[in-house]
């Protein structure tokens, strides 16, 4: 009778710790403030915003498509909709042998009243005879004999047969949640694992065009979530509605006068429903508003703690603080009353289906037209009832939600692929054993978005052993250009030769495989130092680990640690700097031994003179090596073999520092800049201005979305909105290009 | 922890608590009575055919059930203003508590996980004082309340109450135990699979760049392992906890028809006792069973409430003086006196024996590797930390023994990492000086050279179209770019109006062209002001009136530009390593 009572709670207990996992929401603090300014300017914060999944855009596809995933479990979800079918007839069916079990008692007790001599047509008539009609009328309605008293043998069987009954009921429903629950996990293992798959197969330009914290929260939330709903609503779903139909067809089975008495309080909890659900819906919504609102007054007085402390707005804050707290109290004190009256209003409404069974049914058991087991089995039932009603309901918006979720998760099972590699044998191409490192760009053009080309015609030649310094404005292009080498993005015509083999025929693996790379933000795993570095060659001892972290001088601030190359490094935790981390990850790279060698901005939060010792460092690591190396401090790159100075998606220049100075030219100006500040202003703005070189009719700057790269709070240049011309890198600043804003 | 918090914070409603617990009672006790009259229709009405009887009781049980809704009803009413009103009141204790933390404080912990504390927190303990309130009160009220009814319709039958209620608690609380350990681990696998795939997405290129798909692939797949382990077990576990409750009330159900049977048989007892004491029963067992599972509920409060408690109770280090002193001039002087700052628990001091005097009117550049005490230097200044030995005085007096509104004004800083706040331009303007009439603010922004874009940014769009100073900003500035940020941040500081300026490497996001504009204006705008500024570039800072080399915490050097060209060898090497001498000259 209870076993529904028992589901619910256990349900609510699992959404409760499915709950704390709702509080790892990867909310858009997750992001960089960088991220979230790029993808406001591109106005994709909408349709892409993470968050709790709001319904389906359509339900019935992705509902069908969600259940075509258990296609493999068919026999299994077959199975167990059996078993959910026994277990609810059975349990459906035991409160009215109950309900005879009663009868026998009552029946037993009303004949041991009765003078045994007598048969049972007798005492009715004897009662009908001395004007006790209504009496006769009961007992004309029962089964006995008189002076008997209970019948222990016949009570024993159906007490014995219910009980027989409630096992069988238990071990199926038991059966079919274990069944259940391993199918739901498979199926939800294989949907992670066919995530992480297709994550791995995603080209570059699909993480480039969304919000990470959007996509993170699809792979784990909208997974989490349809999980909890093919658990918890689809069993549950199937028990209630079946449990409904059946307990409709027992109480209209022993007596359709009562089953229309408590079918009355169907509409009156659907009333009841309607009307405060509803409102509380809304009060529920405002309640989030002021939430958000409250939440995020905490996190801008928090963040900008000192701010608030230095300007003296304390109280100020405070003020507001206390406003928005007393409006959340009020709408979440409205909103929760609210909720919390509709479970004591469905319960009188039960309680009045209650009380008119009792008094109707009593009626009727003393006329004799049911027995008293009948009427208590009827209110057993009538209390069963709005059990599972209330969780159809409840159910019913898991699984829209998880529908919801469903879909967000096929949308990036959807997404376009990037083109597999050549296999073996169709035309794919193998590198020559040692790999000398000669890059060859032959006519390439690419653009991120094909209405805004952004490099149409380039060409360049980059000896083994040479180091080429990548210098020029934001925008230019620059770590597009590497980006092309790693084949982070296919190029739209022309080549890309590594020792004279065209990379686009090469395996992605075996192309990135000969190429370490060092990226502007210094992006490490969880795990420790050691572990970190491990990530260039994972099969590395950790002599060779120590040897490379002392060769790009971790070695010296890892000493100063505690725990050593065993430090964990932490996301939040400032237990190392932004130019330590930065470190490791060029040491990881010098482990991985790589034949060509791109460092993007790669000593960008290393102050200067940690810089030099860095410098050092590199320069013995791009001995034989073929080195690309994109710097915003010129000063760095005085030694290379080639500078390149890229305007536009083009190269404007071409030669040594030297021959550059000497020309006189771009470089030239972009050198002085960097160095003699404000003296000419006028000169540095014609350095960068169209008109300088030979600029292709191209997209300026201002068409790359400058996207700052947050890894030093020492943000780059942002072109700024609607800029006519491109700004001459700052000395000191950072000014990255952007890998492939494409913008979508 | 939970209950500490939660006593300290219901005092205010008591007379609510009571209230809740008085509407409780009523409402359990209704809730108890219906099948008692139940009962007695059967025995007194049915059994005798007497339909008046069962009329009359209906009513009454129409009526009790009245009083029952009208009384739950109340209680959640109640109910739900303690709980709100109690999370109202922690969320401000923590807030106020944080408001007056210094920047150590707020280090220590992290804004991050302030943030959660004064939210998400705040939110669970409330939600459990809510099911508290509206639930956990029921249950010792049903079952002391149901057994006594019990125990009245037949003490001979109480036994049953003795024997199902420690089986459900002890089969029920198996299972829990059983549980808990595995929500932990879920958690934690949740956690994990949660953060490789972040790092994946995150650190796509490295992965990439690494060829490390594959070794990610794996990491990936044993995370999913065990998640998916420990889910089928906590699912096996919940399947199983279903079918067994329910068979535990079913047993006592017969057991009631069987023995009860017996009894009536034996006219100890009459039927409709006997349905009556089927419902305590039912009633008992239900109560018992939610208040264990509601105590699956409390261990995250707990841990919430652990969280809330240490923000609470740790102590502010910044204490107010009590006795302020007045400025003796109002010149804008700075002067260090051997201050010495370390972190609490640190080995070296960050700052180490500082000495130097920022005259009035002057230019102090600061200048050294990262690391070297810059930022902790400047910070000291307008007590965002307190200097562990030494003297920081401003105007003369130590900012320690001045009156916090009154060193606010005397300072303005424009912080390394540019913040602004949501709402307007103007709002994020005045934010240190909310009279600041309009010409002031354009005044400032011309100089910080932010005049073009504010005048030709727009945000919002339709109706609500807002320009220039009116125009929206959100939070933390992320509407605008680094560069724009960094302007307003620079302007709001002028537009205060201080006598001291603080410039915490404050124009790293400007091109040479704006940054050099900027600096001549600057120059004007702040002319009798003190100026102290924390730079990377030499060549920002070779006019500066005075240059501090910090390295390691120690002033290694100090004087002009060429000055220190020629005494300082960690100028040179700074100097070196970004300028070359030739290039200087």
């Amino acid at each position: 009778m209870s076993g529904r009572h028992a589901k619910t709670r256990g349900s609510s207990a699992a959404k409760l710790k499915r709950g704390s996992t709702k509080k790892q929401d990867i909310t858009t603090t997750d992001l960089t403030e960088e991220e979230i300014a790029q993808f406001q300017e591109q106005g994709v914060t909408d349709e892409w915003g993470g968050g709790a999944p709001r319904k389906a855009k359509a339900f019935w596809p992705s509902a069908k498509r969600l259940f075509a995933t258990f296609g493999a479990e068919k026999v299994g979800i077959i199975a167990v909709v059996a078993m959910v079918v026994v277990a609810v007839v059975f349990n459906v069916w035991a409160p009215s042998i109950l309900g005879d079990a009663m009868n026998v008692i009552f029946g037993g007790v009303l004949s041991a009243q009765m003078p045994a001599d007598l048969t049972r047509d007798q005492v009715i008539e004897g009662l009908r005879a001395t004007g006790n009609g209504q009496a006769a009328d009961m007992l004309s309605g029962m089964a006995f004999v008189p002076g008997q008293g209970i019948d222990f043998g016949e009570l024993a069987r159906l007490i014995l047969i219910v009980l027989g009954m409630y096992v069988v009921a238990q071990l199926f429903m038991w059966l079919q949640g274990r069944v259940l629950n391993d199918i739901v996990m498979r199926v939800v293992y294989r949907l992670r694992q066919d995530i992480e798959a297709k994550v791995n197969r995603l080209p570059l330009s699909y993480f480039d065009t969304r919000q990470r914290g959007d996509l993170l929260s699809r792979t784990t939330n909208d997974v989490d979530n349809v999980q909890s709903a093919m658990q918890q609503a689809f069993a549950t779903l199937v028990y209630s509605v079946l449990t409904i139909i059946g307990i409709i067809f027992m109480m209209f089975w022993l007596s359709w006068q009562l089953a229309l008495i408590a079918l009355i309080a169907l509409p009156l909890s659907g009333v009841v429903i309607g009307i405060i659900g509803t409102k509380s819906q809304k009060l529920f919504t405002a309640q989030w508003r002021h939430t958000g609102q409250l939440n995020g007054h905490i996190e801008e007085s928090f963040t900008g703690h000192e701010l608030v402390t230095v300007f003296g707005r304390q109280q100020d804050m405070g003020e507001r603080f206390d406003e928005r707290n007393e409006e959340l109290y009020q709408a979440s004190f409205k909103a929760q009353f609210y909720s919390g009256m509709i479970m004591p209003i469905m319960q009188w409404v039960n309680y009045l289906g209650y009380v008119g069974i009792a008094v109707v049914g009593g009626l009727r058991v003393a006329t004799g037209q049911m027995t008293l087991g009948a009427v208590t089995a009827f209110i057993q039932y009538s209390r069963e009832f709005n059990q599972p009603l209330g969780q159809v309901a409840g159910m019913s918006n898991m699984l829209i939600s998880g529908v919801a979720s469903a879909e967000r998760i096929f949308e990036l099972l959807d997404a376009d692929e990037q083109e597999p590699d050549l296999t073996e044998g169709a035309g794919r191409n193998e590198l020559a054993q040692p790999v000398r490192g000669r890059i060859e760009f032959q006519h390439v053009a690419f653009s991120y978005t094909p209405d805004k080309p952004l490099i149409s015609d380039l060409s360049l030649t980059a000896e083994p052993g040479q180091t080429v310094a990548i210098v020029g404005p934001t925008g230019a292009g620059k770590t597009t250009l590497v980006n092309l080498i790693m084949r982070f993005y296919e190029i739209d015509s022309g080549r890309i030769l590594l020792d004279g083999v065209d990379t686009s025929t090469l395996d992605r693996g075996v192309l990135r495989g000969q190429v370490g790379m060092v990226l502007q933000d210094a992006v490490l795993f969880g795990g420790t130092i050691r572990e970190n570095i491990r990530y260039g060659r994972l099969d590395a001892t950790d002599e060779e680990v120590m040897a490379a972290a002392r060769a790009t001088y971790v070695d010296r601030f890892v000493h100063t640690l505690p725990e050593g190359y065993d430090t964990v490094i932490e996301d939040e935790g400032a237990n190392i700097s932004a130019g330590e981390r930065q470190l490791i990850t060029i040491a990881r790279a010098f482990l991985a031994d790589p034949a060509l060698l791109i460092l993007d901005e790669a000593t960008s939060s290393v102050d200067t003179r940690t810089e030099v010792l860095v410098q050092q460092a590199m320069a013995a690591l791009r001995t034989d090596r073929t080195s690309f190396v994109i710097a915003h401090r010129l000063s760095t790159i005085r030694d290379a073999d080639v500078i390149l100075v890229m305007e536009h998606g083009d190269i404007v220049e071409q030669g040594s520092h030297e021959q550059l100075l000497a020309a006189g030219g771009a470089y030239h100006r972009l050198y002085m800049s960097q160095f003699t500040q404000g003296v000419d202003l006028d000169a540095q703005a014609a350095a960068v201005a169209p008109g300088t070189g030979p600029i292709p009719v191209q997209a300026g700057p201002d068409d790359v979305t400058p996207a700052e790269r947050e890894g030093t709070g020492d943000p780059g240049v942002a072109a700024t909105g609607g800029l006519a011309a491109p700004q001459a890198p700052g000395q000191g600043s950072v000014e990255p290009d952007v890998p492939g804003s494409g913008r979508p | 922890m939970l209950w500490k918090l939660v006593r300290e914070h219901a005092r205010p409603y008591t007379g609510h608590i009571i209230a809740v617990l008085v509407l409780q009672l009523v409402s359990t006790l209704a809730t108890l009575y219906l099948p008692s009259l139940n009962a007695d229709i059967i025995d007194q009405g049915v059994a005798v055919g007497d339909t008046d009887y069962i009329w009359r009781t209906g009513a009454v049980m129409l009526g009790v059930a009245l009083v029952q809704v009208i009384a739950a009803i109340s209680a959640v009413w109640f109910g739900a203003r303690v709980s709100m009103a109690m999370g109202r009141d922690i969320r401000r204790s923590v807030y106020t508590r944080v408001d007056r933390f210094s920047a150590e404080e707020v280090g220590r912990f992290g804004a991050p996980t302030l943030i959660t504390r004064g939210t998400n927190d705040v939110q669970q303990v409330q939600m459990v004082v809510l099911m508290a309130l509206n639930f956990m009160v029921m249950v010792p009220i049903m079952s002391v309340g149901g057994i006594i009814m019990a125990v009245q319709e037949d003490a001979g039958l109480s036994w049953l109450v003795w024997v199902s209620v420690p089986i459900l608690l002890v089969i029920v609380g198996i299972i829990v135990g059983l549980l808990m350990p595995l929500f932990q681990r879920m958690q934690d696998n949740i956690d994990a699979i949660n953060g490789v795939m972040r790092e994946q997405i995150m650190g796509i290129r490295v992965v990439r760049a690494f060829v490390r798909e594959r070794h990610e692939a794996e990491r990936f797949t044993d995370a999913n392992a065990a998640l998916t382990d420990t889910s089928v077990r906590i699912g096996r576990l919940f399947v199983l906890m279903g079918p067994i409750i329910t068979m535990i009330l079913h047993l006592a159900t017969a057991a009631v028809l069987w023995f009860g049977g017996h009894r009536v048989d034996q006219e100890l007892v009459q039927v409709g006792s006997l349905t009556a004491f089927m419902q305590y029963l039912l009633q008992i067992l239900m109560a018992v069973m939610m208040g264990t599972f509601m105590f699956m509920m409390l261990p995250r409060a707990v841990i919430c409430a652990r969280r809330i408690m240490e923000v609470l109770t740790t102590p502010a280090s910044l204490m107010e003086p009590a006795h302020p002193r007045t400025p003796e001039h109002h010149d804008g002087t700075v002067e260090f006196r051997e201050v010495t700052f370390s972190y609490p628990g640190a080995e070296a001091p960050v700052l180490d024996g500082v000495s130097f005097t920022a005259p009035a009117g002057k230019t102090t550049a600061i200048i050294g590797s990262t690391g070297s005490g810059k930022t902790t230097l400047v910070n000291l200044i307008p007590r965002l930390y307190d200097a562990t030995s030494g003297e920081v005085l401003v105007d003369g007096v130590p900012v320690t023994q001045m009156d916090r509104a009154t060193l606010t004004r005397a300072v303005g800083l424009v912080p390394q990492k540019p913040y602004l706040f949501s709402g307007t331009v103007a709002e994020n303007l005045r934010f240190g000086r909310p009279e600041a009439s309009e010409d002031e603010l354009w005044a400032a922004l011309d100089t910080a050279q932010a005049t073009d874009f504010v005048s030709e940014r727009t945000t919002g769009s339709g109706e609500d179209v807002r320009t220039g100073l009116e125009s929206g900003i959100s939070q933390g500035g992320t509407n605008v770019s680094g560069g724009q940020r960094q302007r307003l941040c620079i302007a709001r500081a002028l537009v205060a109006r201080p006598r001291v300026y603080l410039f915490d490497d404050s124009f790293s996001a400007l091109d040479v062209t704006t940054d050099a504009k900027l600096r001549a204006a600057l120059g004007e705008y702040t002319q009798d002001a003190t100026v102290i500024m924390v730079a990377q570039r030499v060549s920002s800072i070779t006019e500066a009136d005075q240059i501090i080399v910090l390295d390691e915490g120690k002033i290694v050097g100090q004087g002009t530009h060429h000055e220190l060209l020629d005494s300082s060898e960690t100028y040179r090497e700074i100097v070196d390593s970004q300028i070359t001498a030739e290039e200087l000259a």
